[in-house]
């Protein structure tokens, strides 16, 4: 048995917020370069190259990337064999509200979906804990903006919508969303599970890195042919037209019921950030 | 084509962008998003004037990051424009000439651009950054305690922006994606 404490898990989350909300992925940066590289239509070539203009402004005047810092979605990692002396959840607003105080970043978040008062402090944030073997605590922040969150979609498809329906409704997502989500995008795919289940996979899909295909060949290749099929599409960086409307991609699959298909895609954008650190 | 021009605005001003083209818009910009339109909405309802002057003015879609001690601005890309789509037609009505954000708008819209001689211009969508460095000054003018949502009056230079719906009816959403498409096949 080890012991963290709760001010290490709430230090760690404050640290996290900020770095995230500065830096973007070294996989998303990435990924930016090599489609302007490849970008064969001229306005969305000098399109691409002032998003990359923005992520060096960013990092010299120490400003956060998008003025939309998200919503702190934070993933937790924690082995069974940790004990957690203090409030846990309650460690993970404080990182967030520190973080968001301290940062000079946004505070985006209503305390309640109808009546619509801020919090003041980007709390509470969206925690996602899972348990796994071990003495180990992984946390990473995943700001969330809701520009492309707005694009998002689930839909419970037929199983004899197979393939073919999943990736009929994961375009489409793509094509309604159009200049809203501001492309070039990140998809994260959940396909099977329940309701709640799928949206969560999609949700999950969006932390891994943009140059890991799915370890499976058969989800690999279907990675592969959807990224296709969606930079045919034309919408092009911020949708003035193009061939860079999506960065990358990646699917979560997991059991489903006999009776069902369901698909959720989780749309996220150019700036789709992620901080992690182990404790 | 690029164009020069400071606020406010004339119809005649406008009268030549077309989707498509860039334009560096200098003077002043009003900040206002979701909250701060319905509460515009209330003030007109009541006979009341709109807290800026209405002819000629160009507003942003903006919520910026708080400004660090010292700095003008934080980061301040433009929202999702539509969310104003409600909103906006009986703005441009009265005399707005210019909406600054990102992402598609409605017919109405649309209609009333044209109806009105006005235009709707892109920012570059989580460009916050960026976007920041063309501002030069900034202050408070009302509802504040609407946070990042409060209207704002920025001073701006050769602000960078991109002509979406023109005055005679262009939208680069549809006419950008499609020259595109077309110059491939």
């Amino acid at each position: 048995m080890r012991t963290i404490s709760a001010s290490q898990i709430t230090d760690t989350v404050a640290r996290l917020c900020v770095q995230a909300n500065t830096e973007l992925p070294p996989d998303v940066a990435a990924a930016l370069a090599a489609f302007q590289d490849r970008e064969p239509w001229p306005l969305a070539r000098q399109t691409l190259g002032l998003l990359r203009d923005n992520l060096s402004l960013a990092r010299e005047k120490n400003l956060p990337i998008c003025q939309d810092t998200g919503m702190a979605c934070v993933f937790v990692e924690l082995g069974q064999d940790v004990h957690i002396e203090g409030g846990f959840e309650e460690a993970i607003h404080e990182g967030v509200r520190r973080g968001y105080g301290e940062g000079y970043l946004r505070k985006s978040i209503v305390g309640d979906p109808l009546r619509r008062v801020n919090t003041e402090d980007n709390t509470p944030a969206a925690i996602t804990l899972r348990l796994v073997p071990g003495d180990g605590l992984t946390i990473t922040v995943a700001p969330k903006g809701f520009g492309s969150e707005n694009m998002s979609r689930l839909g419970m498809l037929k199983p004899a919508d197979g393939v073919e329906g999943v990736k009929r409704f994961v375009v489409e997502t793509v094509r309604l969303a159009g200049p809203n989500p501001c492309p070039p995008t990140v998809l994260g795919i959940g396909i099977g599970g329940s309701f709640d289940k799928v949206a969560g996979l999609a949700k999950h899909a969006l932390l891994r890195p943009l140059d890991q295909p799915h370890p499976d060949p058969f989800y690999a290749a279907l990675e592969r042919e959807l990224l296709e099929e969606i930079n045919g599409l034309g919408i092009g960086p911020q949708g003035f037209g193009g061939r860079t409307t999506c960065l990358g991609l990646a699917i979560e699959a997991a059991p489903t019921h006999v009776a069902g298909l369901p698909v959720a895609v989780n749309v996220s954008c150019h700036v789709t950030r992620r901080a992690t650190a182990q404790l | 084509m690029q164009y020069k021009l400071t606020t406010p605005v004339t119809a005649e001003d406008l009268a030549p962008l077309q989707a498509g083209d860039t334009v560096l818009l200098s003077g002043t910009v009003y900040t206002a998003r979701d909250a701060a339109h319905k509460r515009m909405m209330e003030l007109l309802d009541a006979g009341k004037p709109l807290p800026f002057p209405v002819e000629g003015s160009a507003l942003y879609y903006v919520g910026p990051t708080p400004e660090r001690p010292g700095e003008v601005i934080g980061s301040a890309g433009p929202t999702t424009s539509g969310r104003m789509d409600a909103y906006s037609p009986r703005l441009l009505d009265l005399g707005q000439a210019i909406m600054i954000g990102k992402g598609a708008r409605n017919q109405a819209v649309k209609e009333a651009v044209v109806r009105n001689g006005a235009v709707y211009l892109a920012a570059l969508g989580g460009a916050g950054a960026l976007m920041a460095a063309s501002v030069e000054e900034l202050e408070i003018i009302c509802w504040e305690d609407l946070g990042c949502e409060a209207v704002r009056r920025l001073q701006v230079k050769d602000f960078p922006l991109t002509v979406i719906l023109d005055a005679h009816g262009g939208d680069l959403y549809e006419s950008g994606p499609a020259a595109y498409l077309a110059a491939r096949a």
